[in-house]
C-alpha cells in the first residue's frame, strides 16, 4: 500500500514582518544622493531646488555668522512658552473634566464647539487683543496645544480602571488621593500621546504665526528667503523646521520611558 | 470585630431599565476571630454582597454594622483583597503594600517598618522593587494580602482571591493564608465558589442560593485546627462537602441555564 508523507510547513511565512534594517538606513541617503545627482547635472535649476551639499554649506556659514542662532532661539522660546502653557492648561482642564460630572457639564460642550476653529485664524484676534509682540504668537501656540492635550488627558482620566479607583477607595483614598494615586497615572500614556500630537501643531502654527507677523524666527526666515529668491536659505530654515520636529519628538519620547517607568522594566 | 448583616437587598437596574434583584434579603453575623466562607453559584450576588460590606457599593435596603471592642489608633474596620488584584501598575511591591498606610497617615518610618513586616510575612522579601507585572498571579495576590493586612484591619474581606490563579498555586495559597491567619486571628470573610476550598479553610460556610441570593444555610465545619491538606480525606471533610453540593447543585444547574447566569451579578 502507498504511503503518503505529509510534511508540516510554516504556513504564516508570508506574514513575517522583518526589519530591514539596511533599507530603512538607505531609503533616506539614496533620497539625499538622488536629489544631490539631480541639481549637479543641472537638471534642475539651483533657484529652484538647491543641492543638498550647498544647503549644508549655506546652513553652517548660517550658524557661523549666528544669523541661524537669533532666528532658533527666538522660535525655541515661543515653542517653549506656548507648549508649556498650552499642554499644562490642557492637562488640568482634562483631568478635572475627565473626573468632576459638574465640570464635563460646563466644559464639555465649549471645548466640542472650539475644537474644530483652526486655530491660525484667531491670531488677528489675538494681535488685536495682546498686540503684535510675543504674546499673540505664545497665545496661538499655546491654544493649538492646549485642545489636543486636554481631549486626551480627558479620554485617559475616562478609561482609568474602576476596580483600582475602587481599591484606592477601600484603602481610605479620598477625592484628591484618587485623583493623584490613580486617575493621574493611569491617564499618562494618554498624557504622552497628546503631547506628542501638540508637538507637531505647535511647529505648525509657530511656523504660520511667524510667517504672519514677525521679524525673527525660522517661519519668518522662510518667508524673508523666499521673498529674495535665496532658495538655499529658505531650505536651511526647512531642514531646521525637520530638525526641530524629529528632536521634540524623540525628546518626548525619552522622557516617557523615564516617567512612564513600570511600562518600560 | 462582629460583622453583623441585617435584612440587605440589592436591585440593579438593567440596560432596559428593569429590576434585577441581586440580593433577596440577606441576615447573617460574623463572630470575632471566626473565618467565614461566603459560598454559592455564579451570579448568586456574592461578591455584591461583600462589596456593601466593604463599603464600595450601597445596598439598597438593611444595614451592615460592626461591633466590637474601641480600636486604638486610627486602624480601618475593613481591608479587601480582590480577585483581579488590583493592585496599582505603577507603584513596585512597596509601595503598592504602603499605599493603604500612607491613607492612614502614618509617618514614613512606621510605613517602612510595618511593609517590611508584612512583606516577610507574606514572603515577599527580595521582591520589593519589582513591578506588578513583573510577577505570576500567586506573587501578586500575595501582594494583595499584604497590602491589606498591613493597614490591621479589624475584619479581613477576601473575594475569591484565589480563583485566578492555577490549581496548584491556589493550594499553596490557601495554606499560606491559614498559616497567617492562626498567627493573626482576624475575622475573616471569604467569598467563593469553590467548595473545597470554603470547606477546606472555614469554620462556618454561609450557602447562597442563586440569584436573587439569600441564605440557604450555614454549614458548620467540624474539622480541628490547624488544617492540613491531609484532611481532605477525612470523611468529615467529605461528608461536609457533599453536604453543601446537595445544597447547591440544583441551583448551579438553574444558573448554567440562565442566559446571563455565568457571570457575577456585579451590575
Amino acid at each position: 500500500m502507498a504511503v503518503e508523507r505529509v510534511v508540516v510547513a510554516d504556513r504564516t511565512a508570508f506574514l513575517r514582518r522583518p526589519d530591514h534594517r539596511v533599507v530603512r538606513a538607505l531609503a533616506l541617503l539614496g533620497l539625499v544622493l538622488l536629489w544631490e545627482l539631480v541639481t549637479r547635472t543641472g537638471w534642475v535649476s539651483p533657484l529652484f531646488l538647491p543641492s543638498p551639499s550647498g544647503v549644508l554649506a549655506e546652513g553652517l556659514d548660517m550658524a557661523r555668522s549666528g544669523q541661524l542662532l537669533v532666528h532658533l532661539l527666538k522660535s525655541l522660546q515661543r515653542l517653549a512658552w506656548g507648549f508649556g502653557v498650552g499642554a499644562l492648561a490642557g492637562v488640568g482642564v482634562g483631568v478635572a473634566v475627565g473626573f468632576f460630572a459638574m465640570a464635563e457639564a460646563v466644559v464639555q460642550p465649549i471645548i466640542a464647539a472650539t475644537f474644530p476653529i483652526p486655530k491660525i485664524a484667531l491670531l488677528p484676534l489675538l494681535i488685536l487683543w495682546l498686540g503684535i509682540g510675543e504674546a499673540s504668537k505664545v497665545a496661538v501656540v499655546a491654544l493649538g496645544v492646549f485642545f489636543p492635550m486636554a481631549i486626551n488627558t480627558y479620554a485617559g482620566v475616562r478609561q482609568a480602571d474602576p476596580l483600582l479607583i475602587r481599591a484606592a477607595v477601600s484603602f481610605g483614598a479620598g477625592r484628591w488621593s484618587v485623583i493623584r494615586k490613580v486617575v493621574v497615572p493611569s491617564a499618562l500614556p494618554m498624557v504622552f500621546a497628546g503631547l506628542k500630537l501638540g508637538a507637531g501643531t505647535a511647529l505648525l502654527l509657530l511656523v504660520a504665526a511667524e510667517q504672519i507677523a514677525a521679524d525673527a524666527g525660522i517661519g519668518f526666515l522662510i518667508l524673508q528667503s523666499g521673498n529674495l529668491m535665496e532658495t538655499t536659505q529658505l531650505m536651511v530654515g526647512i531642514v531646521v523646521l525637520s530638525l526641530l520636529g524629529v528632536a521634540s519628538y524623540w525628546a518626548l519620547g525619552a522622557l516617557e520611558r523615564v516617567v512612564i517607568r513600570w511600562r518600560h522594566t | 470585630m462582629r460583622i453583623i448583616v441585617e435584612r440587605v437587598t440589592k436591585t440593579f437596574h438593567d440596560r432596559g431599565g428593569r429590576d434585577v434583584v441581586a440580593l433577596g434579603q440577606v441576615d447573617f453575623a460574623v463572630q470575632p476571630q471566626e473565618f467565614v466562607a461566603l459560598l454559592g453559584p455564579s451570579g448568586c450576588g456574592k461578591s455584591t454582597l461583600l462589596n456593601i460590606i466593604a463599603g464600595l457599593l450601597p445596598a439598597s435596603a438593611g444595614r451592615v454594622y460592626f461591633e466590637g471592642e474601641p480600636r486604638p489608633g486610627r486602624a480601618p474596620v475593613t481591608a479587601t483583597v480582590f480577585q483581579e488584584f488590583a493592585l496599582f501598575p505603577w507603584r513596585t511591591v512597596r509601595a503598592n503594600v504602603e499605599l493603604g498606610l500612607e491613607e492612614l497617615g502614618l509617618p514614613s518610618p512606621e510605613r517602612s517598618e510595618r511593609t517590611r513586616r508584612y512583606l516577610d510575612m507574606t514572603g515577599l522579601a527580595g521582591f520589593e522593587s519589582r513591578y506588578p507585572h513583573q510577577l505570576s498571579g500567586g506573587m501578586r495576590q500575595r501582594v494583595g494580602i499584604a497590602r491589606a493586612l498591613a493597614v490591621e484591619p479589624a475584619v479581613l474581606l477576601l473575594d475569591e482571591p484565589f480563583s485566578a490563579l492555577d490549581a496548584q498555586t491556589r493550594t499553596l495559597m490557601m495554606d499560606e493564608l491559614l498559616g497567617i491567619w492562626e498567627r493573626t486571628r482576624q475575622t475573616i470573610l471569604y467569598v467563593t465558589h469553590n467548595i473545597q476550598e470554603a470547606v477546606f479553610m472555614a469554620d462556618r460556610v454561609i450557602v447562597l442560593s442563586r440569584r436573587p441570593g439569600e441564605v440557604l444555610d450555614v454549614v458548620p465545619i467540624k474539622l480541628s485546627r490547624p488544617r492540613r491538606e491531609g484532611q481532605q480525606g477525612d470523611p468529615v471533610f467529605v461528608q461536609t462537602a457533599d453536604r453543601i453540593w446537595g445544597l447547591i447543585k440544583s441551583q448551579a444547574q438553574a444558573a448554567l441555564l440562565d442566559h446571563d447566569g455565568g457571570r457575577e451579578g456585579e451590575g
